[in-house]
């Protein structure tokens, strides 16, 4: 089972460096500059009343076309985010000291705390349209997909077999021909797989970002999340319903039409000579390739494609590299001049910022909450770990239930989960549950299945022989466990995890606030603080929630997962 | 050499040297001092252990790497990067596996700007020169290696270059699949089927070089020089069993050979911290002491035979040869390896009786084993992280070699149970139970 691919670390190191200082504060300072935009054109704005949402389940097919849109363009602005700012990361190397750190910061940022301002923001820049709030729903997507996609094709280039390299250059490809033919699909395996993964986690995002609520005015873009969201103001049970019946049939037909045959059309760039046994392709990818028509058709498209990456542009004529070229000093010196400016500069900006709005006492509250948070993130996923583990292993090793049950594990890992928020937030208001307690599963409700279809793979592709030698030697019980499996799918194991807790951080903020008409349910935690001073347009507070928590999620990536995918890959990878 | 025929040299190479930069220390030599011409019509190899700068070298003439020192001129002209006429054949084909054989082939002239149709016959041409046609729109997943390296020889051959470098181009192939490769490439050449005017090939296989080429360079290690320079006098297709042939193997293994033992004898008494090693594995050792110690050998043996009999490359053997003489188990004389009295011993001892051996063996000829164990004996702990002596070897050595040596050290102390060595940790340390 090769459709795991390892999620893409900007680098193996723990302990912040220089370089992440300066990233931490230039996003910071863009995020407050962001939010001061923000309010001070916050006022003078009218809610477009124009798009008024119908709960009437006639208007659906339209509204999931019009979220399915939003998903494919912001997947068109992170696949032209990603071809640009990860190849100058990994071509200049002054550009990339600096560009690959805010990279693994914002990765860590969780956005749907920041939707309040992006929204006023693009708001601001499109006054009285739809489009600005069309364009901040956008940008929510954007964000959810952008970073891991740069990174994997960051890998890729840095990662580049040398004899290609070598064959490209003693051909003398330009520097456009070597992008397309050479670099571009070395990297096509690990893009597609992250882009795929990226849009799973976006239908969450979409769904989230389409209905927001800013103070007293509340933008409601026609999609299915405002559907929802107007279900649940109005109490219509039912409407939720066919929102749910809506999304999975979008999330089917992504999954059929187009997640499927592109992870199975990206295998050709699989790096690899040796033939491996293919799975059968997906009846998409065999339609295209059979039927006369389509295949007419993508062949043109591929033809125009190749010509179009064939062509001879490039800046200079390629030169022989000098074996150990020492980097300009003089350069360095100027880039890291320009460097200390613009952190100074954002230094100051954050100071002016924090000494006129926050206290000491509110960064002790929002890092308390925060603790809050994070024993509910290790709780789940233990929980998790012990719930899904065994049965993925067990499903695993049977490959006939592994293949029917792989599909559905990924399938209900792009589920938007928040839309099933609204079913458990009517159990909790019906029996008086502890919303302390009880809402803490939705945190991890999407993002479980990552952790189960990983065990999956992992225990599918556990060697037949070190099965068969366990067998023979006749190791059983917990034994079994402790030596043999769980070393074997560990890699995989962590790849799920690491993205499961990831994910949960995110959905802290939807999740520790629910409401049902008018009864509204708080959690204690970070996610619940965040979405309350964005409700009540506490920039302030927003901002130092948003902070606080990147700084939990990268201390939790950089004090836990780190250590522990290094360790697998170091020693429990097979081969 | 003659001025007319120096006159006419396609590519000359000049007092070329490859240093590897290394900040706190002198530059530690990869290429010392290479001169090279060549002439069209004739095949030139390259001939020498890993570790020669061979390769290095070739890259250099392919444009690909700027050396330290000295130039290279193509048709006069100094090379600053990869040349119109000349084109490279790779040890690992370094084909691309998204493109199938003909886009694979057109890619050269692709990047050249060749229009789609001219492009399309031209490869046409290539793949069929080469014996691969109808493999046409394959992806060379699917195909096998001897295949492979013929798309390889096609993408080369299709620019049409005036010379083709070849970089251990059958090395990776199987024995009869390398040879017949050899043979077609060979008879094409005689034919003038070959739309180039010279070739110049990188190899460790002596045999292959005496097989193809006009004019062999050999290639001394540590840094790379050239040793010295033979003319193949024999007619196209050449045969290997001939005596005349056979002499020449003979000669060539003694060349190096004795150009393994020459830093030996210049300072035989004082082995340094600094040696070089290799990670031979110490059951290879032992199976390779045993055999010669057997019969036919009885005690000696003649290299070519040895390797052909064992089915190994020079480069495999001569590693086991020196790590043997290191050790004082056996010498690597004028192209024989003789066992010696130390190494008969070790042959007829026990497993224990063997490590203690190869303790001692260790203690006194290897300091770099001798000081890690001085340095575990010392500390209270008996621990010792690698580094120290990771950068101690750094100092005169690459990277890769360094850690080359290294690792020899760590197995062959494991196997003496002279030390221990956690990887995790990268600490060395003594077993507390001894």
């Amino acid at each position: 089972m090769s459709e795991t691919a390892f999620p893409a670390f900007a680098s193996q190191r723990r302990l912040p460096n220089l370089f992440d200082l300066v990233a931490v504060a230039c996003i910071v300072a863009v995020l407050i500059y962001v939010a001061t935009v923000a309010r001070g054109t916050f006022a003078p704005l009218d809610a477009p009343e124009a798009t008024a949402i119908s709960l009437d389940p006639v208007n659906l097919p339209g509204y999931a076309v019009r979220t399915t849109l939003r998903m494919f363009a912001a997947l068109v602005a992170s696949l032209l985010f990603t071809l640009t700012y990860a190849t100058w990361a990994a071509k200049s190397r002054r550009a990339g000291l600096i560009l690959i750190p805010i990279l693994d910061i914002l990765q860590s940022v969780p956005i749907l705390g920041f939707l309040t301002f992006t929204v006023v923001f693009f708001m601001s820049l499109f006054p009285g349209r739809v489009l600005g709030a069309e364009l901040a729903a956008i940008f929510a997507i954007f964000t959810s997909q952008a970073w891991n996609m740069a990174f994997s094709l960051y890998q890729s280039l840095k990662t580049l077999p040398s004899d290609l390299d070598e064959a490209a250059r003693a051909f003398r490809l330009s520097a456009w021909q070597r992008f397309w033919r050479l670099e571009v699909p070395f990297a096509m395996p690990g893009l597609i797989w992250n882009t795929m993964m990226s849009m799973s986690g976006g239908w969450f995002f979409v769904v989230a970002s389409e209905a927001i609520t800013v103070g007293d005015t509340t933008f409601k873009l026609p999609g299915i999340g405002s559907y929802v969201a107007l279900a649940l103001e109005q109490r219509d049970v039912a409407a939720v319903f066919y929102a749910i019946a809506a999304m999975l049939i979008v999330i089917l037909l992504y999954d059929q039409l187009l997640f499927r045959p592109l992870v199975a059309w990206s295998s050709k760039f699989r790096f690899e000579l040796t033939a491996s046994d293919t799975a059968e392709d997906p009846w998409m990818l065999k339609l295209l390739r059979r039927t006369r028509l389509l295949r007419a058709v993508s062949s043109a498209f591929g033809r125009s494609f190749n010509a179009f990456g064939g062509l001879r542009l490039a800046l200079r004529r390629g030169r022989s590299r000098t074996a150990r070229r020492p980097p300009s000093k003089l350069g360095d010196a100027i880039f890291l001049a320009l460097l200390a400016v613009a952190v100074a500069a954002a230094l100051y900006e954050i100071y002016v910022f924090a000494a006129e709005a926050l206290t000491l006492a509110d960064l002790v509250e929002a890092f308390e909450l925060g603790l809050i948070t994070l024993l509910r993130v290790v709780v789940l996923i233990v929980l998790a770990t012990v719930i899904w583990v065994p049965i993925g292993v067990w499903l695993g090793l049977r490959p006939t239930w592994g293949r029917r049950v792989q599909p559905l594990a990924q399938f209900l890992a792009a589920f938007p989960a928040n839309l099933f928020f609204p079913i458990f937030v009517l159990l909790i208001v019906r029996f008086h549950g502890n919303s302390d307690i009880w809402l803490t599963p939705l945190m991890i409700l999407g993002t479980q299945w990552y952790i189960l279809f990983n065990v999956i793979a992992g225990a599918s592709a556990f060697p037949g022989d070190l099965q068969e030698a366990a067998r023979n030697l006749r190791v059983g019980g917990w034994l079994w466990w402790r030596r043999v499996i769980l070393p074997g799918i560990f890699p995989y194991y962590v790849t799920g995890a690491i993205t499961a807790s990831g994910g949960s951080w995110n959905a802290a903020i939807v999740s520790e606030v629910a409401s049902w008409g008018d009864t509204k349910l708080t959690a204690h935690g970070l996610g619940a603080y965040i979405a309350d001073a964005t409700a009540n347009g506490n920039t302030a507070q927003v901002v130092l929630g948003v902070v606080v928590m990147s700084g939990f999620v990268i201390a939790f990536n950089r004090a836990l997962w780190r250590p522990l995918y290094g360790f697998a890959t170091r020693r429990l990878t097979l081969g | 050499m003659d001025q007319t025929l120096a006159a006419e040299a396609l590519l000359a190479v000049r007092k070329v040297r490859q240093s590897y930069h290394k900040d706190s220390s002198s530059d530690l030599l990869v290429l010392d001092d290479v001169e090279l011409e060549l002439r069209p019509g004739e095949i030139v190899g390259l001939l020498g252990r890993s570790g020669s700068g061979k390769s290095t070298l070739l890259r250099i003439i392919a444009g690909l790497l700027t050396p330290t020192a000295g130039e290279v001129t193509w048709r006069g002209r100094a090379v600053d990067g990869p040349t119109p006429g000349v084109a490279m054949v790779f040890q690992s084909f370094a084909l691309f596996p998204w493109l199938t054989v003909s886009e694979n082939v057109e890619l050269g002239l692709e990047a050249q700007g060749v229009a789609k149709a001219e492009r399309e016959e031209r490869a046409e041409g290539a793949i069929d020169l080469i014996g691969l046609g109808g493999y046409e729109s394959a992806y060379p997943k699917e195909l096998s290696g001897g295949m492979r390296q013929r798309v390889g020889l096609a993408r080369a051959l299709v620019v049409h270059p005036d010379l083709l470098l070849m970089d251990e181009p059958f090395s990776a192939l199987d024995v009869l699949t390398a040879e017949t490769l050899r043979t077609d490439l060979i008879d094409l050449w005689s034919d003038g089927k070959l739309p180039i005017k010279s070739m110049l090939m990188v190899t460790h296989n002596i045999e292959e070089a005496v097989l193809m080429c006009d004019r062999i360079l050999v290639f001394s290690s540590n840094p790379g020089r050239v040793a010295s320079e033979l003319r193949v006098p024999f007619p196209h297709p050449r045969n290997r069993m001939a005596p005349a042939f056979r002499q020449m193997v003979d000669d060539i293994y003694a060349i190096m050979t004795r150009r393994a033992v020459a830093p030996k004898a210049a300072a035989p008494a004082a082995p340094s911290m600094s040696m070089q090693l290799h990670p031979v594995s110490t059951n290879l050792l032992a199976g390779l002491m045993e055999t010669l110690a057997a019969p036919p050998y009885n005690g000696r043996a003649d290299l070519p035979a040895l390797a052909a009999s064992l089915q190994l490359e020079l480069d495999d053997l001569l590693p086991m040869g020196d790590a043997l003489q290191l050790l004082g188990f056996g010498a690597l004389e004028e192209g024989d390896l003789r066992l010696a009295d130390k190494g008969r011993a070790f042959v007829e001892a026990g497993t224990d009786d063997r490590k203690a051996m190869f303790a001692g063996a260790l203690r006194s000829s290897v300091p770099l084993a001798a000081q890690i164990r001085h340095v575990l004996d010392e500390r209270p702990a008996h621990r010792a992280a690698a580094v120290r002596f990771r950068d101690e070897l750094e100092d005169t050595m690459s990277p890769d070699y360094a850690d080359e040596t290294l690792r020899a050290v760590i197995s062959w102390g494991r196997y003496a149970e002279l030390y221990q060595y956690d990887e995790e940790a990268d600490q060395f340390f003594l077993d507390e139970a001894e």
